[in-house]
Order: C-alpha cells, then sequence, then structure tokens
C-alpha cells in the first residue's frame, strides 16, 4: 500500500467521489455504495482476489475491513465501511467474491455482523449453540484458572 | 558406561532405571514357590530348566508395556513433536516399541492428547477415549492438554483434559521436547509393570 497506490487511488477518487482517502491510502466507502464499489473494483479495476476479510468493534461503531488485491500484482487496497453497532449490517460480498463465504462466516461468529445476503450465514469456529460474539468488547466470560 | 550381561551383551534399558528384567523375576518367583513346596535344591534346579512360574497378570503387563500402540490426537504444535518429530530417525520411538501410531482408537492403547483442546472438540475426545478398548491409558501432552496453557483465561478453552477423562502421564513443556516424549512413555512402562503402584 502506500506510495505505489497513488495513481490507481486518484483513479478510484475521481470515479467514485463518495469515496474518503485517507492519507495512508485507506478507503473509507459508506455502506449504501459498497456494492457498486465492489463491483466497480473486480470488474474494471481488476481486483479479482479478496484476501482478508475483518471486523473491529470500537464501542460506539464497528468497521468492516476488506483488503481486494490483483493476484497478479501486489496491489493491494484497504477498504473500511463503518456500521451502526446496534444493528450491524453490511450487504455480503459472496456475489463478488466467492471466497468472502468463510471469512464473513467468521465474521458473524466472532463479531456478530450481519451480511445480508450471505447464501449460508451460520457459526463456523464456535459450537452451533454458542452464545454471543467473543470479539465484541463488552463480551463477558467465565475463567477456569485455578488459583 | 555400558553394563554387560554375563555373557557380553548389552543389558536392556531398564537396568540403567534400576529395572529388574522380567527373565530375572520369574526365576526368583520360581524358585520361591518350588521352595514352599519343600522341594530339594536339586529338584528345583532340574524343574526350573523345563518350566517356570509367574502371575498371569505380570506378564500380560509386561506385555502390554512393551508393544503400547499410540492414537495419536494432534489438536496444535504439540503435534509436531509428539507425533511427528519422535517418530523420526533423529529421536525414533520405535527403540522402545511404541512406533504403531493408529489413526482409529479401536486399535490403540494410549491416547496420545497433543494440543489445546477447545470445547468444540471436547465432547469428541471423550468419545474417541470411550471407544478405545481396555486396557487404555492417556498421557496429556504439552502445556495446554494438562492444564489450558496460555490459554486457560480464554472464553473456549478446556483447563486440562483431566476435567473430561483420566489421565495417566502429565507431559509438561510448550511444547514437550521429543525426548520428554519419550520419557512419558517409558513413565508409562513403569506405571503399567508395577499397577500397584498406579492404584495408590
Amino acid at each position: 500500500m502506500g506510495n505505489q497506490n497513488n495513481d490507481l487511488l486518484a483513479k478510484i477518487k475521481a470515479k467514485h467521489p463518495q469515496v474518503e482517502i485517507t492519507e495512508n491510502g485507506h478507503i473509507h466507502v459508506p455502506v449504501n455504495h459498497l456494492v457498486d464499489f465492489m463491483r466497480d473494483l473486480k470488474d474494471n479495476f481488476g481486483f479479482n482476489y479478496l484476501t482478508n476479510l475483518t471486523a473491529t468493534d470500537y464501542k460506539d461503531y464497528m468497521t468492516v475491513v476488506y483488503n481486494p488485491c490483483i493476484a497478479e500484482r501486489a496491489e493491494m487496497l484497504h477498504v473500511i465501511v463503518k456500521i451502526d453497532r446496534d444493528n450491524p449490517q453490511v450487504p455480503s460480498m459472496v456475489p463478488i467474491w466467492g471466497g468472502a463465504n468463510w471469512q464473513e462466516r467468521e465474521v458473524y461468529d466472532l463479531l456478530g455482523i450481519n451480511f445480508i445476503g450471505h447464501p449460508d450465514l451460520r457459526r463456523i469456529l464456535l459450537a452451533p449453540d454458542w452464545e454471543g460474539h467473543p470479539l465484541r468488547k463488552d463480551y463477558e466470560w467465565e475463567t477456569y484458572r485455578e488459583e | 558406561m555400558e553394563i554387560k550381561n554375563d555373557d557380553g551383551f548389552r543389558k536392556p534399558l531398564g537396568y540403567l532405571q534400576g529395572e529388574k528384567p522380567l527373565i530375572d523375576e520369574v526365576a526368583e518367583e520360581t524358585d520361591r514357590r518350588l521352595k514352599l513346596l519343600g522341594a530339594d535344591p536339586a529338584t528345583i534346579g532340574e524343574v526350573k530348566q523345563v518350566v517356570r512360574i509367574a502371575p498371569l497378570e505380570k506378564l500380560l503387563n509386561w506385555g502390554r508395556s512393551n508393544s503400547l500402540w499410540p492414537f495419536g490426537f494432534g489438536l496444535a504444535c504439540c503435534a509436531i513433536e509428539g507425533l511427528m518429530a519422535v517418530n523420526m530417525a533423529r529421536f525414533d520411538l520405535s527403540r522402545f516399541g511404541y512406533e504403531v501410531m493408529r489413526p482409529s482408537p479401536r486399535q490403540a492403547d494410549v491416547l496420545l492428547v497433543c494440543g489445546t483442546v477447545s470445547k468444540k472438540i471436547a465432547p469428541t475426545v471423550v468419545r474417541l477415549y470411550e471407544q478405545m478398548a481396555d486396557p487404555k491409558y492417556v498421557i496429556a501432552m504439552g502445556s495446554c492438554a494438562i492444564s489450558g496453557g496460555p490459554f486457560v483465561d480464554s472464553y473456549h478453552v478446556v483447563p486440562g483434559i483431566d476435567k473430561l477423562i483420566p489421565v495417566d502421564v502429565y507431559l509438561p513443556g510448550c511444547p514437550s521436547r521429543p525426548e520428554a516424549v519419550i520419557h512419558a512413555f517409558l513413565q508409562l512402562k513403569q506405571k503399567i509393570k508395577h499397577a500397584e503402584v498406579g492404584k495408590k
């Protein structure tokens, strides 16, 4: 990321005026523009591989982070979507990148974010009857440490 | 230092741990019983050439302790030391007769739990242990298996497999050295041979 992407980021900004690009090359996209933006990245900019999909809990809000890249080249983007913490919803990326399937299930499992349009949104790491989402900052559990 | 037998052969490894070979133990037992019957020394010598007497349990335990078939249960990094390195040429568990790793619990004697047991895999560990035929033994390998290790405060880790199944040998380390794994097997061997110690 960073300098070698500057031309690309300028092109993206020119085509999508809704997005915000920070100094360090992070792209902040509004939720309602996410699907159009990602579809454009794949179809017209050649970002054919989603290397990583994760999310963060900031107590007041949550962000979902996408790292699409071009498999043949070194370019990688850092796309951030800010969402409401009480009703966390983002459109699923599975129709665009099939590899998002399990990554979105993992984010749903650990942070409880709903991916609208996901074909099979259920827990992947924890047991199916698990309650709560452990990577949320307000998650509470009992320790088994013996003193 | 090498300990030699009278006939010049190297003595088995057990000697270094102060262990008496079974053949001596059986000879003594035969002696003792024949003396109880009031036999004279000449008769004892003649009978001992043909017959040796020993408790059946002792013979069975001797056989079991020398050819344990481990069921490797690799859950984390301990599997690399406990199931792979220990079996390869450098450490070579087969020197002791414990190299027959079984992929099925029904053919195995000892369950070697290598790694972190999460709550999701816990029912499987119990189920596989229950599927093993008696007599069965368990070695808990590594900090995670014996106590939960660095993950004991986690929301999803079982704090030691002794909360699930009975454990015979606790083997600390993170992960344990392959030599330590061999030592654990030899400790288990002692435990099986001297069953009376294990019961205390």
